[in-house]
C-alpha cells in the first residue's frame, strides 16, 4: 500500500511545530536545546521525502550536511551551557540575562 | 505493509515529541528524543535512505544524544521551576504553534495530487550512488565541513576546558 509524500511532510510540520512550542515554553536551557535539534530532524525528514519525489540524490546529502553541522553545534552549544552553569550554577533561561559569562 | 509501518513510526515520533515537551525532567526529554530520532531512522529508510538511516542513528541517536545525556548527568540538572517568563510563552505559543500546524497541514495536503505516492523498494539510493554525487560535485562542500569540526573542536575546548 502506498503513503502519499504529503503525509511525510504533514508529519515533518507536525514535529517542527512540536519542537516550536517546546522552544518557546520550556525553561531548561538543555530541554531549549534538545527542541532545536528536533525541528533539524523534522526539516531533515522534508529533505528526505523531497528527495524521494524528485528522485534526485541532492537532497539526501543536504540531509548529510544538516547532520555533520548539527553535531558541530551540539558540541559547541553545550560547552556553552556548561560554561554558563559554572558561572551561574543555574540553567534557567530566565535567569541567565547578561551577555557576559 | 508501508501505510502501518509509516502510520506505526510517525505515531511514534509524535509521542515521543509531545513526551519532550511534556516533561519536566530533562534526562526523560532527552530519551524521548531517542525515540523521535530512531522512529525517524526507520522512515528515512521507509524512502529509501539507507545511509542516512544508518547515519541517523550513528550520529544523531548515539553520539549527539549521548552526550546531551552526559551534560544533563555532569550538571545534575533537575527538575525546571516554573518562572513568571513561561505563562507569556504559553499564551503566545500554543496558539501559534496551532495555526502553523493547521496553515502547514492545509498546504502539504492541497498540494497532495502533485505530490508522488512513496511505495517500499520503488527508490533506493544505495551509498555507492550517493558517494558518487557527494566525492565527485560536492567535494569542496565535503572538505569544508572538515574545517568546519576543526572550528567546533576547538571551540568546544576553549569554551569548557577553561578553569575558573
Amino acid at each position: 500500500m502506498a503513503v502519499p509524500i504529503a503525509y511525510y511532510l504533514v508529519l515533518s510540520a507536525i514535529l517542527f511545530s512540536i519542537a516550536v512550542g517546546a522552544f518557546l515554553i520550556k525553561r531548561n536551557i538543555i530541554t531549549i536545546f534538545m527542541s532545536i535539534e528536533l525541528m533539524l530532524n523534522a526539516v531533515n525528514l522534508s529533505f528526505v521525502a523531497f528527495a524521494y519525489q524528485w528522485h534526485r540524490v541532492q537532497g539526501q546529502i543536504f540531509v548529510f550536511f544538516v547532520m555533520v553541522v548539527a553535531a558541530a553545534e551540539a558540541v559547541v552549544g553545550l560547552a556553552i551551557i556548561i560554561a554558563i552553569f559554572r558561572s551561574r550554577s543555574t540553567l534557567n533561561v530566565d535567569q541567565v540575562n547578561l551577555m557576559k559569562l | 505493509m508501508h501505510l502501518v509501518l509509516f502510520i506505526f513510526f510517525g505515531g511514534l515520533c509524535v509521542a515521543g515529541a509531545l513526551n519532550l515537551l511534556l516533561q519536566r525532567h530533562p534526562i526523560n526529554s532527552a530519551l524521548s528524543l531517542i525515540v523521535v530520532m530512531s522512529s525517524l531512522a526507520v522512515l528515512y529508510l521507509l524512502l529509501g535512505a539507507e545511509f542516512l538511516a544508518a547515519a541517523q542513528v550513528i550520529v544523531y541517536s548515539g553520539a549527539i544524544m549521548v552526550l546531551f545525556t552526559f551534560v544533563i548527568m555532569l550538571l545534575n540538572a533537575g527538575e525546571e521551576e516554573r518562572t513568571h517568563g513561561s505563562r507569556a510563552a504559553y499564551m503566545v505559543g500554543i496558539p501559534g504553534v496551532a495555526v502553523l500546524v493547521s496553515l502547514l497541514a492545509f498546504i502539504f495536503l492541497s498540494a497532495r495530487s502533485h505530490l508522488a505516492q512513496a511505495r517500499l523498494g520503488e527508490y533506493v539510493v544505495s551509498t555507492s550512488d550517493l558517494s558518487k554525487v557527494l566525492f565527485r560535485d560536492l567535494l569542496l562542500p565535503f572538505e569544508v565541513t572538515s574545517v568546519l569540526i576543526l572550528i567546533a573542536i576547538l571551540g568546544a575546548v576553549a569554551l569548557a576546558g577553561r578553569e575558573h
